[in-house]
């Protein structure tokens, strides 16, 4: 079975100009590839600028690529904004980190769920629609009597259930959640955590998930991918990242996470902030902040390969297991 | 001329692995501390003036810091944790009636007007918010800003001034010092403002710094960096600490005391270390089981029903007790008053004697094995 989603050295450059009136690249994205099944769920971790939301947005066809290869369902994504790019639209929807600023304020939220369906055409009349439109806030968890109530009168956690029903009445395929539950409080982001789960299981979507915080991700990803001023370096299954990092990023990413119960845990400071994409540093880009640079490591980037346990990991440190591979599972 | 101090570089080593202890508390067990509060509250209450008529978001909040203590307070949003501090500090401007006391080392400052408590804000108690960027003014210097709180808080100026800026910059950890105060807030990366609002904060020499989310706009590795930061200022000054959050991780990393807040109340306040393993308050219990965790198996979490109450409808009795499991029918007469249960803890529920046994969440039974394997190892080793 091909997979529903393929990502190859996918790359999106901006021109930028520097201090002195140069002309110069700004690396958003810098060969990213990946794939992604149908009922799966792949995480993407990293810190502001590393690329994750851009690549989201790049997967969706929102934005061009500089460069590479998106294939979704056996065809090629573009941005080009056509019928055919319209068509697609269909089958891949976005959940967005902040759901008041992703309604609109002067329509109810039935409304605005039962308007992708005109917009595509489907379920003809307004009858079936409202119909569709209930059966996915039954979907959710949402009150029917909610159906003509305004953004404003609602609660985070409802309205981000209005935006997840709304990105469902379509029966996407693919739903790209772009840090879904950052602005919700802790008791309402586990509701949304589990209710994702579950429509995953009832509809059976892939989630391509980008998140900051590695504890959500670990909850619902089937794999993580950590990336790194545009590039993955690290993709495998949560537990064996989160447990035994393969690369220093993620080591020191993993224990910057505050949780209340590790009393004794090492914690490993990096010092300084994550390098700017124009000034991509020589070699590893994550060598002058890592505790365990070589001289290799400056000079030399390495490739992401395969590792011990099936992992890909891009660090000179870890053992590679056989040559470099484009694409992971 | 200017005289600059000798500045030591950057920080030396990259890696600074340290184990995470806990600042020795100055209260232990059931014993009252020895030395008068250094900031209380009592039966604090905020309103909100609002089309009709006034709503009240706080309703009586008593808490007191000991000096050189950490005390963090936990909500989510909405709960008053926030509100509750900027309106004891006079920073929600009109239309916000307060009632009850500020005590800032006995004395209230409730009644001093605009300019005494203007004194006190950057003085004996410093502040930082959660967007340093935005707390910044963007159209002056670095420099400019340190000076004008040093030259407020202990009338430096001319070279003195500079000089401690200097002090201040390198304290934080910025390095290149002398650059940096000639820079503007757009030209320094978050996690750098944020130091430079922790220099400002210490520019009056606080005894109390009220830091609220102070690492929520930041990336996780520049957070661990920032929570170090205010670790070791206060390992060196002994300056007290309230922490507002909404993230118990961090709360846990920084704080002796923690006070639990929900709907405008404190429901439960113990030490960390008895908060987190052995939490009383059903809200409590309920946000330590909504955590997602890094450790241990991953099950399906357990979600607290529901949803906060808006402050205009709360319900008569226990705020909680819509969402409550364990709620019962005298839950839902009056708010139940904080009370006392054993040593320092307090928790605000009368159902206590009726909740199940607390089994603690997976992650935490999963490390204490591992730690109990780990003591049986060192056991037979030696």
């Amino acid at each position: 079975m091909s997979a529903l989603l393929t990502v190859k050295d996918l790359a999106r450059r901006y021109p930028v100009t520097g201090a002195r009136g140069e002309r110069r690249q700004l690396h958003a994205v810098d060969g990213v590839s990946f794939s992604l099944d149908a009922h799966r769920t792949l995480g993407i971790v990293g810190e502001s600028g590393c690329g994750k939301s851009t690549t989201a947005k790049l997967v969706l066809g929102l934005l061009a690529a500089s460069s590479g290869r998106i294939d979704f369902a056996g065809e090629p994504v573009t941005a080009l904004r056509d019928a055919r790019w319209r068509a697609m639209r269909r089958s891949m929807q976005m959940v967005p980190q902040d759901p008041l600023a992703a309604l609109d304020r002067r329509l109810t939220v039935g409304e605005q769920v039962v308007e992708p369906l005109q917009i595509h055409n489907l379920e003809a009349g307004p009858g079936p629609r409202q119909e569709r439109a209930l059966s996915l806030f039954e979907a959710v968890g949402l009150r029917p009597d909610l159906f003509h109530r305004y953004p404003h009168e609602l609660s985070g956690g409802q309205r981000q259930r209005v935006v997840l029903a709304r990105a469902l009445v379509l029966d996407p395929r693919l739903v790209v959640c772009d840090e879904p539950i950052s602005a919700l409080d802790v008791s309402v982001a586990a509701q949304v955590i589990n209710l994702l789960q579950d429509l995953q299981g009832r509809f059976g979507m892939a989630y391509l998930f980008i998140s900051h915080d590695l504890k959500v991700v670990r909850q619902i990803a089937d794999e993580v991918a950590v990336m790194y001023l545009g590039r993955i370096v690290e993709q495998g299954p949560p537990d064996a990242l989160f447990h035994a990092a393969a690369h220093p990023y993620t080591e020191a990413l993993v224990s910057a996470v505050p949780t209340p119960w590790r009393r004794m845990r090492e914690r490993i400071v990096l010092s300084g902030d994550p390098p700017n994409p124009v000034d991509r540093p020589s070699g590893c880009a994550f060598h002058p902040r890592c505790p365990r640079a070589m001289a290799l490591c400056a000079t030399e980037a390495p490739a992401l390969r395969r590792v011990a346990d099936g992992r890909l990991a891009a660090c000179h440190l870890a053992p590679a297991v056989d040559g470099p591979v484009a694409v992971a599972a | 001329m200017p005289s600059l101090v000798a500045m030591s570089d950057a920080p030396t080593s990259r890696l600074t692995a340290q184990a995470l202890l806990p600042s020795a508390p100055p209260q232990l067990g059931g014993t009252a501390p020895p030395s008068p509060p250094l900031l209380a509250l009592e039966a604090f209450t905020v309103s909100f003036l609002t089309g009709n008529g006034a709503t009240r978001v706080v309703h009586g909040v008593d808490l007191t810091l000991a000096p050189g203590e950490a005390l963090g307070i936990v909500g989510e949003s909405g709960c008053g944790k926030s509100v509750t501090w900027l309106a004891a500090l006079r920073l929600l401007g009109k239309g916000v009636t307060i009632s009850g006391k500020v005590l800032l080392s006995g004395q209230d400052i409730t009644p001093l007007g605009e300019r005494e408590i203007a004194r006190i804000r950057g003085g004996k108690i410093g502040l930082i918010f959660q967007d340093p960027t935005s707390s910044l003014n963007p159209v002056h210097r670095i420099g400019t800003q340190i000076g004008e709180a040093l030259q407020l808080h202990r009338g430096l100026s001319g070279a003195a001034g500079q000089a401690e800026a200097l002090r201040l910059l390198d304290r934080v950890g910025i390095a290149d010092a002398p650059r940096r105060l000639r820079q503007y807030p757009h030209e320094l990366s978050g996690g750098m403002n944020q130091r430079v609002m922790i220099a400002i904060a210490l520019a009056g020499e606080p005894d109390v710094l009220v830091a609220d989310e102070p690492t929520t706009a930041l990336d996780a590795t520049i957070q661990a960096q920032i929570l170090d930061l205010i670790r070791d200022i206060r390992r060196d000054t002994g300056m007290g600490l309230v922490l507002i959050s909404h993230d118990l991780g961090v709360v846990a990393d920084l704080c002796d005391r923690v006070a639990v807040m929900y709907a405008g109340r404190v429901v439960e306040t113990a030490a960390t270390a008895a908060l987190l393993h052995q939490p009383h308050h059903p809200y409590t219990r309920g946000l330590l089981a909504a955590l997602p965790e890094l450790d241990g198996p991953r099950l399906r979490l357990t979600p607290v029903p529901g949803t906060v109450p808006a402050p205009d409808a709360m319900p008569p009795g226990c705020a909680f007790a819509p969402r409550c499991t364990s709620a019962a029918a005298l839950c839902q007469v009056a708010p139940p008053p904080l009370a006392p249960v054993g040593g320092v803890r307090q928790s605000a529920c009368l159902r206590l004697g009726a909740l199940p046994p607390w089994q603690g969440s997976p992650e935490q039974r999963a490390l204490s094995q591992r730690e109990q394997r780990l003591d049986e190892l060192v056991g037979m080793s030696s």
